[in-house]
C-alpha cells in the first residue's frame, strides 16, 4: 500500500510540472505581450514595466523564476488589478468556491448515488424510468442554460430566491448555484451507478451470496454496494474537474465572487498571471484530488495492492 | 453450413439487427426526425425567413418579442436583429463545430488506439500511460488558455476542442483493437506478409466502427456544449458570427425584460443535446445489446 | 426421496421470443445418492437447478413441481426460500473466479452463513468456518481464512466455495460444472473431493457435467440432457456399456480414451444444437442423428421406462 501511495504521488508531481510547463511556454509564445493592446508607450516607461514584470530576462530564467515563484505561492502581480497579486486573489476567492462546490460534490454523490441504486434495483420499472429520465434532461441541459432558466422562474418570476450574488454566504444565496452546479453530476453520477450496480447484481458473487440464504438487504448491502461503488469513487476525480469547470460559470452567472469570476475577467482581459495562476491553482487541486480518489480506491478494492 | 458462409450470413445479421433495434428504439427515432429537422433548418436558413442574421430591423423594437406579421417568429435581439434566422445560424456554427472537432477527435482517437493497440508491449504501455496522464488535466482550461493567448479564432477552437476529445476515443479504438487483433483473419493477413500499416487501416478500423460511431454520437454534444460554454463566457465565437452559447449568453444577460431571448436559443441547443445522447444510447443498445 | 421435481419447465422471455431452456423435466434424488448430469452445453441443465434454487434470471419463469422431503418449494417467497438454500441445499457453481465476492474476505464470506442460518456469533462462526476449510483440503486454514479470493488460486477457491457451501450440513449439494474452468491436473482432485465428502457426509450430491468422464467412476445414476429435456437415464455403467440413446452414444464417442492411442483425432457430433425458441415438433435430436427415420421428424418420443431404473426417448429400438 505505502509502494502504490509513493508510486501515484511519483507520476503526480512531473503531471503537475508539464502543466506549469505548457500554461507557461504557450503564454510565452502567445503573440504580442499583455500590453500590447493598449495604446503605444515611450520605449523607456515601456522597458520600466517590463522589467517590473521580469520580462525582459531570457525566457528560460523566467521560467525558472516562475516555477521556483510558484513553489512559494506566489503566482505573481495581476495586470489588471493593480493593488492585487494573482495569490491575494486565489486566497480571497477559493474559499467561497470550495465551498459551493464541496456542497455540490456533496449533493451529487448523495442524490445521484441513492437514485441510481433504487432505479438498478427496481430495473425498468416507472421510478427507473423517471431517474433515468430526469438524469438525461440533467446532462443535456448544460449548467449555463439551466442556471439562468432557474434564476429566472424561482428568482424573477416566483421570488423565492434572490437572482444572483453572495450576499455574504447566506443560505438563500446559495441553493440555486449549489442545485445548477450539482444537477449534471448527480445526473452523471446516478447512471453510473445504476449501470453499475445492474452490472454488480447480475454477477456470479451475488449469485453466490443468493445461493447462500443471505436476505436480500444484506445481499445489496454488503455484497453489492462496495464493489458496486466503486466506479462512483473513481468518478469523483473527473467530477471535481467538472465542478470546477462549471463554477467558473456559475460564478459569473449568479455573480458569485469566487476564483472562477477572476478566472472568466482575467481570460477577457488577457490578463496573463491570473489566467495562468488559476488554471495551475485548479490543475493542483484535480491533481491532487485524483491523487485521494486513487488512494481510496486502493484502500476499497483489495485486488489493487497486488498489482 | 461452410464456416465462412455463416460468417457471412452473421456479420450481415448483426448490422441488420442493430438496425431493426434502433428504429424500434423510440426515442432515437424521435430524436434523428428532431435533429434532422434542425439540421435542414439549418442548411436552408437564409431562405426561410426574410431577414438576414446581421442586419438590424430598424422598423422594430431593440429587442422586441416575437411578431408574426413582422415574420420575427423568435422576436430581435438587443441589436434589432431576427432571432430566429439567428438561431438558425447559430445552429450552424454550433453543428459545424461539433461535426468537425469530433472529425478531429476520430482521427488522433482512432489513429493513436489503433497504433497503440496494435503494436503492444513496451510501446502501448508508454502510449497508454500517457493518456492517463492526459486525462486527469482539466481540459477546458487549457482551451481557454489556447484562446486567451492566441486569440479567438474558430478553426483553433475546431482543433482545440478536438485535440482534447481524443483521449476516450483512444481507449475504446485501443481496446476493442486488442480484441480484435487475435482473430484468426488479422493473423492470416500478417502471415500473407501485409504490412502493419495496411492491416491497421484495412482490418483494424473497419472492425472496430461499431463501439466508434456510438461514441462519436456521444462526442458531437459533448463538443456542441464546450463550444457553448466557452462562447457563454464570451471566449468563442465572436460577432458577427453567433452561436447558440453567444445567443444564450446574450438572452441571459436580459431574461428578466426579454425571455424570448434566453428561451429560443436555449431550447434549441437543449434539443439536439438531448437527440444526440438519445441516438447514441439507442445505438449503443442496438449494436451491443446485451444489457437488456 | 429426498427431491422430487415433476414437469418442470423453465422458459426465458427476450426480445426475441420465448426460449424454452427447460421442457418438463422429471427426476428425483434419493437421500445420499449421487446423480449425474450431463449434456452438451446449453442444454438447459444449469437452468434447472436455477429454477429449482429460486436464482433464475429475471426474465426467466419456471412451471411444474419441486418437491424438497415432500414440501413444494417452487414458487416460494425468497424469504422462504432462505431458509432452505445454503442450508438444506446449497450450490456450487462454474466459475469459482468469479463466485466469490472479490471485495470481502473469506472469513466474512463464510460466518455470514452461519451467523445467518445458525445464529453463531462471530467467534464460534470462525471456529467452524476454519474446521471446513480444513476439511477440504486448504492448507494454513487459519491463515487464508483472513485473505481475499484474489489471493487464491482457481482450485483452492472452489475448495473454499465447496466448504462454504457445507457450513450448515446441507443435505444436497449440487454442483454445477465445478471443474469446468480447472487445470486438467486439479480437475480430478475437485471431483473426488465433492465425492468423499458426499459419501463422508452421507449428502446426496448432484454432478452436472458436460463430459461424461468427469462422472464414470463416481455417480450412481445418469442423466442425459439434449434441447431442455431428458432423453436417457441409467445407472453410470449401463450407460457405458450399453447406451440406449444415440446421442448419448454420440457423447460417448467424443470421450477421449486413454487406451485407444489409433483414433488419432476427435470424434464430435456433427451439427449444431436445437434452437431453443423453436424446437421441432419431432425429436430435437433428429436433425444431427445417424438413424433418423420418418418418425423421428414427425413425432417426439417420449421418455419411456426400458429396463428397471433406465428411461430413453428414442423411436430407436435398440441402438447397437
Ligand atoms: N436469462 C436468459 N435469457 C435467455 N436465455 C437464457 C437465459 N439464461 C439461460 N438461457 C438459455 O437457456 C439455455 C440453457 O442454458 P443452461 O441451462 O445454462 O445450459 P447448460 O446445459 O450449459 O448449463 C441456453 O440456451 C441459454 O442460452
Ligand atoms: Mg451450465
Amino acid at each position: 500500500m505505502l509502494a502504490y501511495t509513493l508510486r501515484r504521488i511519483g507520476s503526480a508531481i512531473p503531471t503537475l510540472l508539464f502543466i506549469i510547463t505548457i500554461a507557461f511556454f504557450m503564454m510565452r509564445l502567445a503573440p504580442g505581450g499583455p500590453f500590447d493592446r493598449e495604446r503605444q508607450l515611450p520605449p523607456e516607461i515601456e522597458a520600466n514595466i517590463l522589467r517590473a514584470y521580469n520580462l525582459d530576462k531570457p525566457v528560460y530564467e523566467q521560467y525558472f523564476d516562475y516555477l521556483i515563484n510558484i513553489m512559494h505561492g506566489d503566482f505573481g502581480p495581476s495586470y489588471k488589478y493593480l493593488d492585487f497579486t494573482v495569490t491575494d486573489l486565489i486566497t480571497t476567492g477559493f474559499p467561497v468556491s470550495l465551498r459551493l462546490g464541496m456542497s455540490a460534490i456533496l449533493l451529487a454523490i448523495f442524490v445521484g448515488v441513492f437514485a441510481g441504486t433504487i432505479a438498478a434495483l427496481k430495473q425498468n420499472s416507472v421510478f427507473d424510468y423517471m431517474v433515468m429520465g430526469t438524469a438525461m434532461t440533467g446532462i443535456a441541459i448544460p449548467n449555463f442554460v439551466m442556471a439562468p432558466l432557474l434564476a429566472l422562474i424561482f428568482g424573477v418570476y416566483l421570488s423565492w430566491l434572490p437572482v444572483a450574488g453572495w450576499g455574504g454566504g447566506a443560505i438563500a444565496y446559495q441553493v440555486m448555484p449549489i442545485i445548477t452546479l450539482a444537477l449534471p453530476q448527480i445526473a452523471y453520477v446516478a447512471r453510473l451507478t445504476r449501470g453499475s450496480m445492474v452490472e454488480t447484481m447480475n454477477s456470479n458473487f451475488i449469485r453466490t451470496a443468493r445461493a447462500k440464504g443471505l436476505n436480500e438487504r444484506i445481499v445489496v448491502i454488503r455484497h453489492a454496494l462496495k464493489g458496486g461503488l466503486l466506479p462512483v469513487i473513481s468518478y469523483l476525480g473527473p467530477a471535481t474537474a467538472e465542478i470546477i469547470t462549471g463554477s467558473v460559470v456559475i460564478e459569473a452567472i449568479f455573480d458569485i465572487p469566487g476564483i472562477g469570476r477572476y478566472f472568466v475577467n482575467g481570460a477577457l482581459n488577457r490578463d496573463y498571471p491570473v489566467v495562468m495562476g488559476v488554471v495551475i491553482f485548479f490543475a493542483l487541486l484535480i491533481i491532487t484530488l485524483n491523487l485521494v480518489v486513487d488512494l481510496i480506491y486502493g484502500f476499497l478494492d483489495p485486488r489493487v495492492k497486488v498489482e | 453450413m461452410v464456416p465462412e458462409d455463416a460468417q457471412i450470413i452473421k456479420g450481415r445479421s448483426l448490422w441488420q439487427d442493430a438496425r431493426r433495434r434502433l428504429f424500434h428504439n423510440k426515442a432515437a427515432v424521435v430524436s434523428m426526425i428532431l435533429l434532422g429537422t434542425i439540421v435542414i433548418l439549418a442548411i436552408f436558413a437564409p431562405y426561410l425567413s426574410p431577414w438576414a442574421y446581421d442586419d438590424p430591423d430598424w422598423g422594430y423594437d431593440f429587442p422586441g418579442p416575437p411578431n408574426f406579421e413582422l415574420h420575427h417568429w423568435f422576436g430581435t435581439d438587443g441589436n434589432g436583429r431576427d432571432l430566429f434566422v439567428r438561431t438558425l445560424f447559430g445552429a450552424r456554427v454550433s453543428l459545424l463545430v461539433g461535426i468537425l472537432a469530433t472529425f478531429v477527435s476520430l482521427l488522433i482517437g482512432v489513429t493513436y488506439g489503433a497504433t497503440a493497440g496494435y503494436l503492444g508491449g513496451r510501446t502501448d504501455n508508454i502510449m497508454m500511460r500517457i493518456v492517463d496522464v492526459l486525462y486527469s488535466l482539466p481540459f477546458m482550461f487549457f482551451v481557454i488558455l489556447l484562446m486567451v493567448f492566441f486569440g479567438r479564432n474558430i478553426f483553433l477552437i475546431f482543433i482545440a476542442l478536438g485535440a482534447v476529445q481524443w483521449l476516450t476515443m483512444a481507449r475504446i479504438v485501443r481496446g476493442q483493437t486488442i480484441s480484435i487483433k487475435k482473430k484468426e483473419f488479422i493473423e492470416a493477413a500478417h502471415a500473407v506478409g501485409v504490412s502493419n500499416w495496411k492491416i491497421i487501416f484495412r482490418h483494424i478500423i473497419p472492425n472496430v466502427l461499431g463501439p466508434v460511431i456510438v461514441y462519436m454520437t456521444l462526442t458531437i454534444p459533448q463538443v456542441i456544449l464546450t463550444e457553448s460554454f466557452l462562447s457563454f463566457l464570451g471566449l468563442g465565437i465572436q460577432e458577427p458570427l453567433t452561436s447558440w452559447g453567444v445567443l444564450i449568453s446574450e438572452g441571459a444577460k436580459q431574461m428578466e425584460s426579454s425571455p424570448w431571448l434566453l428561451i429560443f436559443p436555449a431550447v434549441f441547443l437543449a434539443i439536439t443535446l438531448f437527440c444526440f445522447n438519445f441516438i447514441g444510447d439507442g445505438l449503443r443498445d442496438a449494436l451491443d445489446p446485451k444489457d437488456r | 426421496m429426498l427431491l422430487d421435481v415433476q414437469n418442470l419447465t423453465t422458459r426465458f422471455h427476450t426480445h426475441d421470443g420465448e426460449v424454452f431452456a427447460v421442457n418438463d423435466v422429471s427426476f428425483h434424488i434419493e437421500p445420499g445418492e449421487c446423480l449425474g448430469i450431463v449434456g452438451e452445453s446449453g442444454s438447459g441443465k444449469t437452468q434447472i437447478f436455477m429454477s429449482i434454487m429460486g436464482l433464475l434470471a429475471k426474465n426467466g419463469t419456471a412451471e411444474g413441481d419441486v418437491l424438497f422431503e415432500g414440501k413444494q418449494i417452487l414458487g416460494l417467497s425468497t424469504a422462504q426460500l432462505n431458509t432452505l438454500r445454503g442450508v438444506e441445499f446449497s450450490m456450487i457453481f462454474q466459475d469459482p473466479m468469479t463466485s466469490l465476492n472479490p471485495y470481502l474476505r473469506i472469513a466474512k464470506q463464510m460466518t455470514e452463513v452461519l451467523v445467518a442460518h445458525r445464529g453463531m456469533g462471530e467467534k464460534d462462526a470462525e471456529k467452524a468456518s476454519i474446521e471446513l476449510l480444513d476439511l477440504v483440503g486448504i492448507p494454513e486454514s487459519k491463515k487464508r481464512f483472513r485473505m481475499y479470493p484474489h489471493e487464491f488460486s482457481g482450485g483452492m477457491r472452489q475448495r473454499v466455495m465447496i466448504a462454504m457451501s457445507l457450513l450448515c450440513q446441507p443435505k444436497l449439494l449440487i454442483a454445477d460444472e465445478p471443474t469446468t474452468a480447472l487445470d486438467v491436473t486439479v480437475q480430478a482432485q475437485i471431483i473426488e473431493l465433492i465425492a468423499r465428502l458426499g459419501r463422508e457426509l452421507n449428502m446426496a450430491t448432484v454432478l452436472i457435467t458436460h463430459d461424461l468422464g468427469v462422472i464414470a467412476g463416481l455417480s450412481d445414476r445418469v442423466l442425459v440432457m439434449y434441447g431442455g429435456r431428458i432423453v436417457e437415464e441409467a445407472a453410470v455403467r449401463e450407460l457405458f456399456h450399453d447406451p440406449q440413446h444415440p446421442y448419448t452414444r454420440g457423447l460417448l464417442d467424443s470421450m477421449p480414451r486413454l487406451d485407444d492411442s489409433s483414433r488419432a483425432s476427435l470424434y464430435t457430433i456433427p451439427g449444431q444444437p436445437p434452437n431453443l425458441q423453436a424446437l421441432p415438433d419431432g425429436c430435437s435430436f433428429a436433425p444431427r442423428c445417424t438413424h433418423t427415420m420418418e418418425i423421428c421428424r414427425k413425432q417426439r418420443p417420449l421418455l419411456q421406462k426400458i429396463a428397471a431404473g433406465r428411461t430413453k426417448a428414442c423411436h430407436l429400438e435398440n441402438v447397437s
